[in-house]
């Protein structure tokens, strides 16, 4: 019997209640601590070969027949007032068929307040007349002063949401007892997503059915929204979404161009697509938002921390979220006295997005550099204040940890930290090495409500289907994985149907590393399921009882040494096939589910030119169930890479007067490429998390990202003494980091 | 004004309007879409192809300068061992890149079958993966022939 219970359900840090409904089935154990069949053993993308061979259909690669072409007029200023606008012109030019402008569709304002912000849109029968038609819309605008300085955006009063204060214990008082107090003011920049694939979609009325066909990362996320602000039933909205190129946190929703299209297709009759150039990507796509973090810490001469602080300022932007910046200094330590304070800035600039682990890759960079400031001035070693202050439970409501092996990543760390004298000595002519490590603390343990269905054919082989969205991940290969290995199916034999909300049931958002611990576990209950109906039906034909019987290796197993492949069995049933389902079960109840892990990075800095090269990062990470090594050691690296561009390339640029986008495209942009690539090391515990789910699998997308930067950084403080406290890591503020450093030097060895 | 593109051997006639780039004649009016266009604007690679085994940022190409070379694109090189080698590696994440990577990859090894690990950075600089495959599309060409 189904029974309703109330679960808690987090995404991106955000935790919300919510209602699920639990089959009263047996629960199934997990899979035993090390690889399976399948499960644990590297396996190839099953849709490589699709997607090497460029025969994968994206949403860019789709061409409907009739299908026109949006294009955007976005405001040239940061903000500014329509004061008049006539779109007569452009409706009027060669291949126009529709036109909309404010009041049209909600998306398009007459008062932008970001450059970038959608204002307009015509739809013509190629995207060259619609960027033509955009020149004729006739607009006077009036340019009003932006309002761009975070700080004097909140004294203003100027805030995307409420203040946020936290306190833990009495910092006062923890400050007081401390030996030693460093602080520093430390500030990220903003980074933009730019996945290679830009947002969009193509709409399409069919009968009283909306089609979109969009690249998403959360297809029934686009489903419902869609069919909020339309007023339609949510069946009436389909949304696809088989290939997608790349999201990182920014294709968690319809966006503008979604419902420009839509608008569009309405008023045309025709499909529409609506895609970003790589500039509008650029401008209007969202962004990691930049910040200021003010830190204090507090500690005792042993290094026990006795007070951490922190004054956090998100430059959100027009529109967004103030993330969880504060979130590292309030979960990664066993700190009794914490005090954080954090405002979300709105400002005249284009709207943030949660981009991989937003708020923490931001706050550790902050709280990490400053506890090696902190392990400095104590004379201590990093590694060891840092395990000193491990948190053995949760300190922000006292809740134990599902899991934690923060500790064995620390221990697994210590041979690549124990290098540090080797790789100082690398040092020669203007260059110099060293080591730094960071730690890592993040979500990702997914949550139901997720499903999945396991169709099994006379012929013995499986399909699974759900409308979940692979991103980029891997985890249609993943899903296969944990079907064959519960089916005891080759993996040769296990297909994926995913992309689809009309041909699947409800599949949870790829976002905040949840896929696979959301999905897993639905896509193994629903291979059990099938599983047991197999079973059930050669116990019955084999006059044999079912709990001798098991499935392996294509074939179903007696206990008295019998077997039969699997299609024998199955081959019964002529056309008739089985289907297995399965739902996500709750979260375990009181505890924190988290993932960990610590990076250590060597790097070269020329303290002559300021060039930062990061040589080497090791990277540790304790994400329960690996389910596929080789896709994930693919993630960790691919996490790293992003983390070595926001560390030291990555900045998009504003003019500071006008508050415009300097940095519109990919040569003014710096995305790293094959040549920026250190020696990467990459160990996963693949420790089951035991109170996880049929699967003890957390998700792996953040993780890898959130140390990178402190990791870095403290290896230029360990190379050259400089202090770094702005990211990123330009020749110009490696340069100053380096001036500075040694007037300190010079003051310290001056006599008193 | 119609002109005859040899595109993967085979010679097709296409009329595209003046100022169309390559990249467009190939994914619209020959529906090759299996070369990708991520920027436009010829920073990325996404959307290389060969004209005569040299790799060419088609999204800036136009394409009626392409004239009698032999334009070489993903759909061409289908059954190139580097195909099998991106797999086998996991050379790609989204795969939104992968075809402009292999194009590129494949240029570099018909000119030189056993490029170093620099020539292979060196050839490969200028097609971005956002993803951070980069590691594994290293593998993939250095180990090519496998």
């Amino acid at each position: 019997m189904a029974r309703l219970i109330r679960t808690e359900k987090e995404v991106e840090g955000r935790y919300t209640e919510q209602w699920v409904v639990v089959d009263e089935d047996e629960a199934i154990d997990q899979w035993p601590q090390g690889p399976g069949a399948v499960v644990g053993r590297s396996a190839p993308r099953l849709d490589g070969y699709e997607r090497a061979r460029g025969q994968a259909a994206y949403t860019a690669d789709l061409a409907l027949p009739g299908m026109l072409h949006a294009a955007v007029l976005r405001s040239p200023f940061a903000r500014a007032r329509v004061k008049k606008i006539d779109l007569a012109p452009a409706r009027k030019a060669p291949g126009v068929l529709g036109a909309v402008g404010p009041g049209d569709v909600h998306v398009l304002t007459d008062e932008p307040g970001f450059h970038g912000a959608p204002v307009a849109a015509v739809a013509a029968d190629s995207p060259a007349a619609a960027r033509r038609a955009l020149d004729l819309i006739d607009v006077e605008w009036e340019e009003l002063e932006p309002l761009l300085d975070p700080e004097e955006a909140i004294r203003q009063g100027s805030l995307i949401e409420d203040e946020r204060i936290y306190d833990r214990g009495d910092a006062g008082a923890g400050f007081a007892e401390a030996d030693v107090i460093v602080e520093g003011e430390y500030r990220t920049q903003t980074v933009v997503h730019n996945a290679m694939e830009t947002h969009q979609s193509v709409c399409r009325w069919e009968g009283d059915t909306l089609e979109v066909y969009i690249s998403t990362q959360y297809i029934w996320g686009i489903r419902d929204a869609v069919a909020a602000k339309l007023g339609l039933p949510q069946d009436q909205v389909r949304v696809v979404c088989n290939f997608m190129g790349g999201g990182f946190g920014a294709k968690n929703g319809p966006g503008d161009y979604t419902y420009i299209a839509i608008a569009l297709a309405s008023q045309t009759g025709r499909p529409v697509r609506c895609a970003l150039t790589r500039r509008e990507e650029n401008l209007a796509a969202g962004n990691r938002n930049s910040t200021i973090q003010r830190l204090r810490a507090g500690a005792r001469a042993d290094g026990t921390l006795t007070a951490l602080e922190g004054d956090f300022v998100n430059a959100v932007g027009w529109d967004g979220w103030s993330g969880p910046t504060y979130g590292p200094m309030e979960m990664l330590y066993a700190c009794d006295n914490v005090h954080t304070r954090s405002n979300g800035a709105k400002l005249n600039l284009p709207p943030n997005a949660a981009f991989r682990a937003p708020g923490f890759v931001e706050g550790t960079f902050g709280l990490e550099c400053l506890l090696d400031e902190l392990a400095s001035r104590l004379e201590l070693d990093p590694l060891e204040l840092r395990t000193r202050n491990h948190a053995d439970a949760d300190l922000v409501d006292g809740r134990p940890y599902s899991s934690k092996n923060l500790l064995e990543c620390y221990r697994r760390a210590e041979p690549h930290w124990a290098r540090r004298d080797e790789v100082r000595a690398r040092s020669h002519g203007t260059w110099r090495y060293g080591v730094g490590l960071a730690s890592q603390i993040w979500y990702g343990g997914g949550g139901p409500p997720s499903y999945a269905w396991v169709r099994i054919g006379s012929d013995g082989r499986a399909t699974v289907i759900t409308a979940m969205q692979d991103i980029g991940t891997g985890t249609r290969t993943a899903m296969a994985q944990i079907a064959a290995e519960e089916l005891g199916l080759p993996l040769e034999r296990v297909r994926v149907t995913l992309g689809d909300s009309a041909r699947g049931p409800y599949a949870s958002i790829s976002a905040g590393s949840s896929t696979t611990p959301s999905m897993g576990p639905a896509v193994r209950a629903a291979a059990a399921d099938a599983a047991r109906q197999i079973i059930e039906i050669a116990a019955q034909r084999h006059h044999l009882e079912e709990r001798v019987l098991s499935l392996k290796d294509g074939r179903v197993v007696s206990a008295d040494g019998g077997s039969w492949p699997i299609e024998e069995i199955t081959g019964l049933l002529d056309d008739a096939q089985i289907l297995g389902k399965g739902a996500r079960g709750p979260n375990p109840t009181g505890m924190r589910v988290l993932t960990f892990g610590i990076q250590v990075a060597d790097v070269a800095v020329d303290v002559e030119t300021g060039e930062v090269r990061v040589e080497r990062i090791a990277a540790i990470h304790d994400i329960g169930r690996v389910i596929n090594p080789l896709g994930a050691r693919s993630q960790v690296e691919g996490g790293i890479i992003q983390g070595i561009g926001h560390t030291l390339s990555e900045e998009r640029l504003v003019d500071p007067r006008t508050g415009t986008v300097l940095t519109q495209t990919l040569d003014a942009y710096k995305l790293p490429t094959i040549a920026d690539v250190p020696e990467m090391v990459v160990e996963l515990l693949d420790i089951p998390d035991e109170h996880l789910t049929n699967l003890g699998s957390k998700g792996l997308g953040e993780p890898p990202i959130i140390p990178t930067a402190a990791a870095i950084v403290n290896a230029i403080r360990d190379a050259t003494g400089a202090e770094v406290h702005t990211l990123p890591v330009t020749r110009e503020e490696m340069l100053r980091a380096l001036a500075e450093a040694r007037e300190r030097a010079k003051l310290e060895a001056a006599p008193a | 004004m119609a002109i005859d593109l040899k595109v993967n051997g085979v010679v097709q006639q296409v009329d595209p309007p003046v100022g169309r780039t390559l990249a467009e004649s190939l994914r619209e009016d020959l529906g090759l879409t299996g070369t990708k266009v991520a920027c436009g604007e010829g920073h990325c690679g996404a959307c290389t192809v060969q004209l005569d085994g040299l790799p060419v940022l088609s999204c800036i190409t136009l394409v009626h300068t392409v004239g009698d070379r032999e334009v070489t694109t993903i759909e061409g090189l289908r059954d190139h061992p580097l195909i099998d080698a991106f797999v086998r590696t996991d050379a790609l994440q989204c795969g939104f890149c992968t075809p402009g990577q292999i194009v590129s990859a494949a240029a570099l090894v018909a000119a030189e079958p056993e490029p170093s690990v620099e020539r292979v950075r060196h050839a490969m600089a200028g097609n971005l993966c956002r993803c951070g495959a980069y590691p594994r599309i290293e593998e993939a060409v250095l180990t090519w022939r496998d």
